[in-house]
């Protein structure tokens, strides 16, 4: 049995693959790592099993005939160079645009980078990283002028209060949840403030738990932010030194009292009061920021007031102190500082012409060959113009919008039309992919190599341990192909793309990171082999890498440093260079204010509940791997819908009974499942699609089963992240359950009041895992 | 006698004015989501506008209307947009946008003028009512301003090449 080391899952975790007969037969954390210390959640445990599954894509297919048909990489490649080549003709490099997502590699991420933005010449790359971590980017850019993460997953073993506001990390980031349980186990535990409407695993543990109305975050944030400020609980020192705009925060929040805010959030100003004593009194205070913030409407607005909460405490740069806004996928930080995300490579400002001129000399082409008279364009606004028509190719790689993004009817018919040339590459035939013109079978994880960098700057490498099944390849080989058959040049003649392999593609990565906050020029192949994950920046001054950032001041907000000069954070308007020169030209933090906006879409008869998504510990966003991962489909194997005990007994429904939700938009179906959840609220998990029913892309005679069948066509205009805990809907009985209870986890936020008659989710001796199996 | 009522007459008109032709375009480009949900957002800072005027100008004894409910958002418009189906051979929609960001743009810049006349007569007769009034309604007008900017510098390229 042959063990090869790589690094994968949700947030960097480092594992060994053991393989036997060319096959992975187990995984094992890495004791060693800085990120996991050889700790493995459940997907990480048991996900590797959808790497063999049955229904792996081993061939590319072409729609011929209006069915797709297997075929030859020549065909299915020509034809994607060919349409490729008729577009740039007909219409321009605006009629082209790329979607990916926050699972490939750096490596994959940067060569599509240069293939869109210089070789295409097109504004028009996003990643699906806009639906999980596009305002993480943006209240870090929107703060410290640059996005970079400033804290370390080790604050947390230094932190005397931890503050998750919409952060559920018992469930998306669960080995970095058993970090909080040593905390909590061990001496001098951490005191926990918990900001979610549901009953989560880090709800239980917290001191203070506020579960406030949805669409409501910003208008909470202010009144902690009040209550701190008024008790004089700030670094005075810390703020003169380091930060702009202290007075426009103040008066923003003079009147926010918790009393205000208890109004508007739901919530006993007691109990906000107790959470800013908290607060207020940390000594180290260590915030993390996710999908209950970004996910909701003002979600820009709120995470910046995150940041303004460790910045007029000071806290910020030493160890325990600092703020986490988080990732939700493997690579999505590559995505980001790769310029795969809407924004250019290196963190570079597309408003700066220096940083434009800089990065096309990188890439040996006229500055005038990357676009950047916009901003680049964001995923729903990629799809809006492809519903208009002015888009008419989009290649999707690694991702499933036909299930992932809002308004699925909508997205149906977008990817259904004619008129669009659509290719897709994955593992499975997804949803998504069985709209495509082209499918591309791509290489997963352990089938090819490269780095990912989780949401702590933490750079591991990945290798390949196995091959690819059938023809698939990895998606560096793909982008590589088409690049040559694009004949993309530099102004010298030379191959635009001149590396070849993932080495080579670091290489030339490491050249358009140099000098930029995300240097990597310090890292090679090898250190990463031998030394584990180093977190950047890296150079040859500091090759062991950077803990955190900003411990000695702010670094990249100057005007001729700043990734951007901001928005304002109510409309998405863009600040002028000009202005922000005015407002910080010692290139210091920026405590930017905004006031409390009530959501687009509220409650009424018709629809008089608050309707909001998310994610269970079983399942990765789409399903499309843990659906087929035995213990974790058992674990979690239907969609179901959670709401309160109140609401329940007001809704006359019962756990286990089939209920029908309902928005504007359309309905889903599922058991219900009755949970400590906020009163008025329900919830529905966004994993489940169609692929593994009959009808394959869509809802069938059965209703609705993906949860964005419901959810609003909605962004918010600063991160352009679409809002998918801000609906209103209203919930139905449909048949009386037999009395099983529903199927959803009960280990989890979904956990039954009445544990009574559900049956517990335990994994039973299919989940058993030991070091001999697999030996054959 | 003094130029008050004249601007804050004129402020009024603005103001509701703008918040008609925000909602209206609002319902019009209802497709284009962002623009169709932040111009509902901007239609209510105009709405709070004008009512504070209406409260401040009785003083002046200018009895504008208000509170008031919202304005009807204008006529059907011709060219409403179905969202998720090709327009065909009708005038493209994404024009009529630019043309109603711009509409909405040179609305926004008349009621800033007149934010910046009533800021300064009221400097001038002393009245710090009307100054503060001014100094809490004319920063949101200049963010409806760079909004409407910014929606037309974004759009424009895609818009105006793909015709």
């Amino acid at each position: 049995m042959g063990s090869h080391r790589f690094a994968a899952a949700l947030h960097g975790d480092a594992m060994d693959v053991a393989v036997a007969n060319g096959r992975i037969v187990g995984v094992r954390g890495r004791p060693g790592d800085r990120v996991n210390r050889g700790r493995l959640g459940p997907k990480d445990l048991f996900g590797w099993q959808a790497n063999h599954a049955k229904d792996r894509l081993a061939t590319p297919l072409v729609r011929d005939g209006g069915r797709l048909v297997p075929c030859g990489w020549d065909t299915a490649m020509d034809r994607i160079a060919d349409r490729t080549r008729e577009l740039l003709d007909e219409s321009g490099p605006g009629s082209i645009g790329f979607y990916t997502s926050g699972q490939l590699f750096l490596e994959d991420y940067y060569t599509l980078t240069v293939i869109a933005r210089a070789g295409i010449g097109t504004n028009h790359l996003d990643g699906n990283t806009r639906l999980c971590t596009a305002t993480a980017a943006e209240s870090l850019k929107e703060t410290f002028g640059c996005d970079g993460q400033p804290a370390s997953y080790t604050d947390i073993d230094h932190a005397d209060v931890i503050a998750l506001f919409g952060h559920n990390m018992a469930e998306t980031q669960p080995v970095l949840w058993m970090r909080i349980l040593d905390r909590l186990e061990g001496s001098n535990p951490p005191r926990l403030v918990c900001v979610d409407p549901r009953p989560t695993p880090v709800a239980r543990r917290a001191a203070v738990h506020l579960a406030p109305r949805a669409g409501t975050n910003v208008a909470l944030l202010h009144a902690l932010l009040h209550e701190i400020i008024r008790t004089g609980r700030i670094d005075r020192g810390f703020i003169e030194a380091h930060t702009v705009g202290i007075d426009e925060l103040t008066e923003r929040v003079s009147e926010c009292t918790p009393a205000w805010a208890a109004g508007i959030c739901d919530v006993p100003a007691g109990k906000i009061t107790e959470a800013a004593e908290i607060l207020g009194g940390a000594e180290r205070l260590l915030s993390t920021v996710l999908q209950g913030v970004y996910q909701s409407h003002q979600a820009t607005a709120a995470a910046c007031q995150v940041n303004n909460l460790q910045l007029i405490r000071g806290m910020l740069g030493r160890p325990g102190c600092g703020v986490l806004q988080m990732n939700g996928q493997p690579s999505a930080e590559n995505t980001r500082e790769c310029g795969a995300d809407g924004d250019l490579p290196g963190f570079r400002n597309w408003e700066n012409d220096a940083h434009v001129e800089d990065l096309a000399s990188i890439w040996n082409v006229d500055p005038s060959r990357i676009p950047h008279y916009a901003p680049p364009t964001p995923a729903m606004q990629i799809f809006r113009y492809a519903e208009q028509g002015s888009i008419r190719m989009l290649w999707i790689s690694g991702t499933n919008p036909l299930v992932s993004l809002p308004e699925l009817h909508r997205i149906r018919d977008i990817l259904g039309q004619e008129r669009l040339f659509t290719v897709v590459q994955d593992l499975y035939l997804t949803e998504t992919a069985q709209l495509a013109d082209v499918v591309l079978p791509a290489a997963t994880w352990a089938e090819k190599t490269g780095t990912l960098t989780n949401a702590d700057r933490t750079v591991h490498l990945c290798e390949q341990a196995v091959d690819p099944p059938g023809d698939a390849r990895p998606d560096l080989d793909i982008l590589l192909d088409y690049a040559r058959r694009m004949d993309f040049r530099d102004k010298d003649g030379r191959p635009l793309v001149g590396w070849h392999d993932a080495a080579s593609a670091f290489e030339a990565w490491k050249e358009c990171s140099r000098g930029r906050p995300c240097d990597y020029t310090g890292m090679t192949y090898e250190r990463l082999r031998s030394a584990g994950g180093i977190q950047w920046p890296c150079t040859e001054e500091t090759p062991e890498g950077t803990e955190r950032l900003y411990t000695d001041g702010i670094r990249w907000a100057a005007p001729d440093d700043c990734e951007t000069y901001g928005r304002d954070l109510v409309t998405g308007a863009s600040v002028s260079e000009t202005e922000y020169r005015a407002l910080n030209p010692d290139g210091k933090a920026v405590l930017k204010a905004a006031e409390y906006v009530p959501p687009h879409e509220t409650t009424d008869e018709a629809f008089p509940l608050q309707l909001i998504t998310g994610r269970t510990l079983y399942h990765f966003h789409t399903r499309t791997k843990t659906g087929r991962t035995p213990q974790l489909n058992a674990a979690a194997p239907e969609v179901w819908v959670e709401i309160s005990a109140a609401e329940a007994l007001r809704q006359g429904v019962a756990e286990g009974d089939l209920v029908e939700v309902t928005s504007p938009r359309g309905s889903v179906r599922g058991r219900l499942r009755v949970t400590g959840i906020r009163d008025g609220l329900v919830f529905l998990p966004f994993h489940y699609g169609y692929w593994d029913t009959p009808e394959g892309h869509r809802p069938g005679a059965y209703g609705g089963r993906a949860a964005n069948e419901t959810t609003v066509t909605d962004w918010d205009p600063v991160s352009k992240q679409p809002l998918f805990k801000t609906a209103a809907a209203r919930l139905t009985l449909v048949e009386r359950g037999d009395g099983t209870g529903s199927g959803a986890p009960t280990t989890t936020a979904s956990a039954p009041v009445d544990p009574h008659h559900v049956p517990p989710t335990a994994g039973g001796p299919a989940a058993m895992a030991g070091q001999n199996g697999g030996e054959r | 006698m003094n130029g008050v009522p004249i601007v804050l007459r004129a402020l009024y008109d603005g103001e509701r004015e703008l918040e008609r032709q925000f909602l209206a375009a609002a319902d019009r480009h209802c497709g284009e989501h962002e623009f169709h949900h932040v111009a509902k957002d901007m239609a209510r800072w105009s709405h709070e506008h004008s009512e504070r005027i209406a409260h401040a100008a009785a003083p002046h004894d200018l009895h504008l209307p208000g509170p008031m409910d919202r304005p009807e958002p204008g006529p059907p418009a011709i060219l409403r947009e179905t969202p998720g189906r090709s327009v065909g051979r009708q005038p493209p929609p994404g024009l009529h946008l630019l043309r109603d960001l711009r509409d909405l743009h040179l609305a926004a810049t008349e009621n800033s003028l007149n934010w910046e006349m009533l800021a300064e007569v009221a400097q001038a007769a002393g009245d710090t009512g009307l100054l503060d009034l001014a100094a809490d309604c004319h920063p949101q007008t200049l963010r409806q301003l760079r909004w409407t900017n910014t929606m037309i510098k974004t759009l424009s390229p895609q818009l105006l090449t793909s015709l």
